[in-house]
Parts: C-alpha cells; sequence; structure tokens
C-alpha cells in the first residue's frame, strides 16, 4: 500500500504515518512556547481532572494542564536526545575515521577503550555515572553523548577501514595529503550514507535512554519534565484507575515507532539506490 | 590429554582463553567503575553534606570515608574488598553491602529466570513459526509486532499491564511485594506482571533473531537437497535446520538474558518490586557511592558473565570457530 504525497512521490502508508508524527512531534517541539494553551508549570485545576473541552488531555498530579506539560515535555525530550545524538555522532564519527586512517598505536587503545564501555549495560553506567554528578541538561547529553558514541565510532571505523583501502583515498595519500584532509575530504562524503541511516536508530535510542533516566528520577530534574519524568510524576495515579502517566508513555512509544518508520524508509530508499548499507 | 578428555583439549584451551579474556574485562570494568565514581569532578562528601557544610565536616567526613588517601590505594582496598566478599558500608544508612544485596540479588534472579523460563521457549517457537510461513500474513504481524515492541519504552509495557491486569481486571495485585518466607504460589502471583513485561520487552528481539539464524541456515545447500527429495517443511526445520540454528540460537538467548537483566532495573522500580535494580536506583538518588560501586560491578558482572556463556556456546556448538587463526 502506497501513499501519494507532494514533493516525495509515492510514499508506503507505514512510513507516511511515521512521518506524520515525526513532523507533529517536531512542530510541538520547535513551536510549545507559542502553541501550548497553558504556561507549563502553572496550577489551573484540580488534580488529575478528566478530559474536557478546558483541558483536551485533563490535568496532572498537580492539577497542571497535560496537554501542556506534554508540548513542552515533546521539546525537552526532543532537544536532548537530538544533542546527545549529534554528540555522539560528531564524536563518534571523528574518532572512528581517525581510528581507522591512523591506525597503530592510536586505533588500538580507543578500540580497546570503546570495547570497555561497550561491555558495561548502557543504563548501568550510565546511573553510575549519575551517581556522583549532577543530573543537570548538559550533563545529561554529555553522558548520553559520550555513552552513545561508542556505538557510532563503531560503524564508522569498520566504514572508514573498508574506504581507507580504495584507490582514490591512496591517490590522495600519495599526492601527500595531511590525515585532515583524508579524513573529512575522502572519507566523510563516502561514509555519509551508512551513517544517515544509523542516524535514527540511535535518536530512538537517546529518547529511550534519556525516558528510562527520568521516569527513574534521575534525568530531568523538576519543575521541569520531559515525557519518561511525566511518567514519573502521574505513576501514583495508575492504581486508581487514572491513566494520566500512560499518555506520555504512549508519546515516547510513537515517536520511537514513527522515527522509525521513516528511517526504515529511507533506508530502503537510498539502498536501492546505493547497492546495500555498510558501504 | 587421556581419557574422555581426548581430542577436547583445543576446546578447552580457547575455553579457558575466553574465561580469562572474561576476567580481564571485568577486572577493567572495576577500574572504569571506581574512577567512573571517585575521579569524575563532584566530590562525594561535598555532595552528601550539601553545599552549606562547613570545611570542618568535610574534611571529617573525607577522613571517614578514606578519601584523604590517595585513589589507587583506596581502589586496591576496595577491589580487595570486593574479592573477599567485603562490600563495604553503605553510607546513607550504615549497614553492610552484602548483608543488604542478598536477598534482593535472589529475588531479581528468581524474576528473571522465570521472564526467561517463558520468555525464551515462546521466542523460539514464534521464530520458527515465522520462518515456516515466511513473507505470509503470520510473518508480517509478528514482525511488524516485534519492530513495533523494541520501541517500546519499558515503563508504557508495564503501566498498560498495571492498568489492563491489576486495576480494571484486578487479577494480579499493582505492587509486586514479596518478604521472606512467603508462599510459592503467592510469589508466583506477585511476580506475574512483572515477569510478563520483562517477557514482552525481550520477546521481540529474541525472535527476529531466532527467525534470521534460523532463516540463514535455510539457504543452505543440504535444505535445498532435503526440499527436493520431498520432505515436508517442519520436519526439514526440525530435523535440518533447527539442529544447526542452535549454535546462533543460544548466543541470541544468552545476549537477550543479558538484556533482560539491565531491563530488569527499570521493571523493578514499575511494579516497586524488592531487587536489585531498585536498591541500585535508590541508592543512585541518595549519592551513596559505595552501594553504587557495588551493584554496578554485579550488573556488569552478571552481563559480562552472559556474553561470554554466549561465546562459549557458540565455540562448543560450531566446529568452524575451535580453530581461530
Amino acid at each position: 500500500m502506497t501513499l501519494s504525497l507532494p514533493w516525495l512521490g509515492r510514499v508506503p502508508i507505514g512510513a507516511a504515518i511515521g512521518l506524520f508524527f515525526t513532523i507533529l512531534f517536531l512542530f510541538c517541539a520547535i513551536f510549545a512556547q507559542w502553541i501550548a494553551p497553558y504556561p507549563g508549570s502553572l496550577i489551573i485545576g484540580g488534580v488529575w481532572e478528566p478530559a474536557s473541552s478546558r483541558h483536551w488531555l485533563g490535568t496532572d498530579n498537580l492539577g497542571r494542564d497535560l496537554l501542556s506539560r506534554m508540548i513542552y515535555g515533546a521539546q525537552v525530550t526532543v532537544f536532548i536526545a537530538a544533542m546527545a545524538t549529534a554528540l555522539a555522532f560528531s564524536l563518534g564519527s571523528i574518532l572512528g575515521f581517525a581510528a581507522a586512517v591512523i591506525g597503530g598505536w592510536f586505533d588500538t587503545i580507543l578500540s580497546r577503550f570503546v570495547d570497555l564501555l561497550m561491555s558495561i549495560p548502557t543504563l548501568i553506567f550510565g546511573l553510575v555515572v549519575l551517581s556522583v554528578l549532577p543530573s543537570t541538561i548538559p550533563i545529561l547529553i554529555l553522558v548520553m553523548g559520550i555513552l552513545d558514541a561508542t556505538r557510532v565510532y563503531r560503524l564508522s571505523r569498520a566504514v572508514a577501514a573498508d574506504i581507507n583501502v580504495m584507490d582514490f583515498v591512496e591517490a590522495a595519500k600519495l599526492r601527500g595529503e595531511g590525515k585532515g584532509w583524508i579524513i573529512f575530504r575522502e572519507i566523510l562524503p563516502n561514509a555519509l550514507s551508512p551513517l544517515v541511516s544509523e542516524l535514527g536508530l540511535r535518536f530512538i535510542y537517546a529518547v529511550l535512554f534519556l525516558s528510562a533516566l527520568s521516569f527513574l528520577g534521575l534525568g530531568v530534574q523538576p519543575p521541569n519534565a520531559d515525557w519518561g519524568g511525566m511518567v514519573r510524576e502521574n505513576r501514583d495515579g495508575i492504581v486508581f484507575g487514572i491513566g494520566a502517566a500512560l499518555i506520555p508513555a504512549a508519546a515516547i512509544a510513537a515517536l520511537a515507532i514513527s522515527v522509525n518508520l521513516v528511517a526504515d524508509w529511507v533506508l530502503n530508499r537510498t539502498s536501492s539506490l546505493k547497492g546495500g548499507r555498510g558501504g | 590429554m587421556s581419557g574422555p578428555l581426548r581430542g577436547w583439549g583445543p576446546i578447552l584451551l580457547l575455553i579457558a582463553q575466553r574465561i580469562a579474556q572474561g576476567v580481564l574485562l571485568l577486572f577493567a570494568v572495576s577500574v572504569l567503575i571506581f574512577v567512573g565514581t571517585e575521579i569524575l569532578p563532584g566530590d562525594v562528601a561535598s555532595s552528601i553534606l550539601g553545599q552549606a557544610a562547613t570545611p570542618q565536616a568535610l574534611e571529617n567526613l573525607r577522613r571517614e570515608l578514606g578519601l584523604d588517601q590517595p585513589a589507587i590505594v583506596r581502589y586496591f582496598s576496595w577491589l580487595g574488598g570486593v574479592l573477599t566478599g567485603d562490600l563495604g558500608v553503605a553510607l546513607s544508612n550504615r549497614r553492610d553491602i552484602a548483608t543488604a544485596i542478598a536477598p534482593r540479588l535472589s529475588n531479581t534472579l528468581f524474576l528473571a529466570f522465570w521472564a526467561a523460563a517463558v520468555s525464551v521457549p515462546l521466542a523460539i517457537l514464534l521464530g520458527l513459526i515465522a520462518v515456516r510461513y515466511r513473507n505470509g500474513v503470520v510473518d508480517k504481524t509478528i514482525s511488524g509486532l516485534a519492530l513495533a515492541s523494541t520501541s517500546l519504552p519499558e515503563f508504557f509495557v508495564g503501566y498498560v499491564l498495571i492498568f489492563i491486569f491489576a486495576v480494571t481486571l484486578n487479577w494480579f495485585p499493582s505492587f509486586s511485594t514479596v518478604y521472606e518466607g512467603m508462599p510459592f504460589w503467592q510469589r508466583m502471583q506477585a511476580i506475574a506482571l512483572p515477569a510478563a513485561a520483562l517477557t514482552l520487552v525481550v520477546l521481540a528481539h529474541m525472535m527476529r533473531m531466532t527467525r534470521a539464524a534460523i532463516l540463514n541456515v535455510m539457504q543452505s545447500a543440504y535444505i535445498e537437497t532435503a526440499e527436493l527429495k520431498g520432505m515436508s517443511q517442519f520436519d526439514i526445520i526440525r530435523r535440518h535446520a533447527f539442529p544447526n540454528a542452535i549454535a546462533p540460537i543460544a548466543n541470541v538467548v544468552m545476549l537477550n538474558l543479558a538484556f533482560l537483566v539491565v531491563g530488569v532495573v527499570v521493571i523493578e522500580v514499575i511494579f516497586v518490586y524488592p531487587g536489585m535494580g531498585q536498591y541500585l536506583v535508590d541508592h543512585v538518588s541518595k549519592r551513596d557511592v559505595p552501594v553504587v560501586q557495588a551493584v554496578g560491578l554485579i550488573f556488569a558482572a552478571v552481563y559480562i558473565g552472559l556474553n561470554l556463556l554466549a561465546d562459549i556456546a557458540a565455540i562448543l556448538a560450531n566446529p568452524r570457530l575451535r580453530h581461530p587463526r
């Protein structure tokens, strides 16, 4: 089943749904200050009021408008996850390319260190580090970005090792170009397509990781809240049959699934042109 | 080598090498955990006492915690303690960590065991069904659900289960309280929902990898021969494909058990289950560094151990891995 969309041509129905929700969430994240009906931290009603025409999703555990909190939450969630993904990609890919190009002890030390970091579950190491560091937004981005950079490092190193032995790279080396030129002008453009297809997956991973940390009370700190933190705030309502906590939880799931669908579609499109992933 | 061990020499050597690597890795991880908690900016003493602490109080606490000694001395005394079963004392309540952990560890293992006992056979069965009817409606449905469920956060699965089965239907308790001396059936009822949530969290991944492992085998020449001589599809899978897929499946199972051990942290917090994960999270928020170090190391050890078992299972089941170049 496909759907005709302006500019994009025929899009599979799954990807179209994914695209719709991804754009919706991004729109909420970017324009939160303008579209949220109420300020995020203003108490405007009773505790856990049901959905009404004034409060489309009802109110939360302190009587704040849940829809507005969701919209601001989208901003916090998407911003931190996007920054962490960006950090993971810049750090991981540059180090991965450098390891493949420079080789020798630089590669060995870096690769063993990455193996070491990856031998501990990310969440456990995140918790260990956050037991001594404060959970501020820059620290969260840094911790998540560095831990996720290990996976990008592995991928980029493997991709760059393949490209590094190709004729045009040899030619550039013989021409006397420096390492910087080789990494940024020869390898980077050719490694971009497998890395971009990984981008979606890493973003989803960052969203889920951040949500888990915030749900455990170790991520974004009140009064700010991302969606994971909102699940935590409203979880006590569940046993009374109040589903307020399920709304942010479902939003996280919807965001992750949508990005997954879009990433899958982009991957299929690019791989049918370029002949398989992994370059 | 003599007697029943004849011919096993190279394999045992290889396994011994892998175990030695695992021990070395664990040692490196202990250094990493120690460095991560002790040398990073952020002083334990000042984070316990808060911003307003007097310099004198800070210094007293530092001396009491041994923080006035160089890091390397503290590391080796910590490691020596861990190796002899002495995990130190919790900062927050001055209780011995090892005695606090013991019942929680057994609770966590109990939960993880039942989750694994349900999810492993179920995942393999679903994987086999997906391969049997591959590219059909059944396969597509299973794969679609699997894709969706890998994107679901654990707490979504957990709270939906609580909402449906504990609050609406009232079949199970919504908090998984367990205590010592609890009758077995009551205990099983208490862990039913968290075990189900854990199962759902790992099931999809395990099933997809099982499906891939069997499909990989299905593309080999001897399967084609079996097809050509007219064996039925299920017989081919049962007699030819499954035995050859055991190694990759064992690998998948171990990797997913490792995943399950991590999933347990969030699941325990959702269901207020008194296990290791809950204990770790509580003490991370209290900034109780000795507890975090000990529990973090135990989680890492279990994770590394299961990965090691996955490797060994692969070596035992696949003769080609026994002769590394």
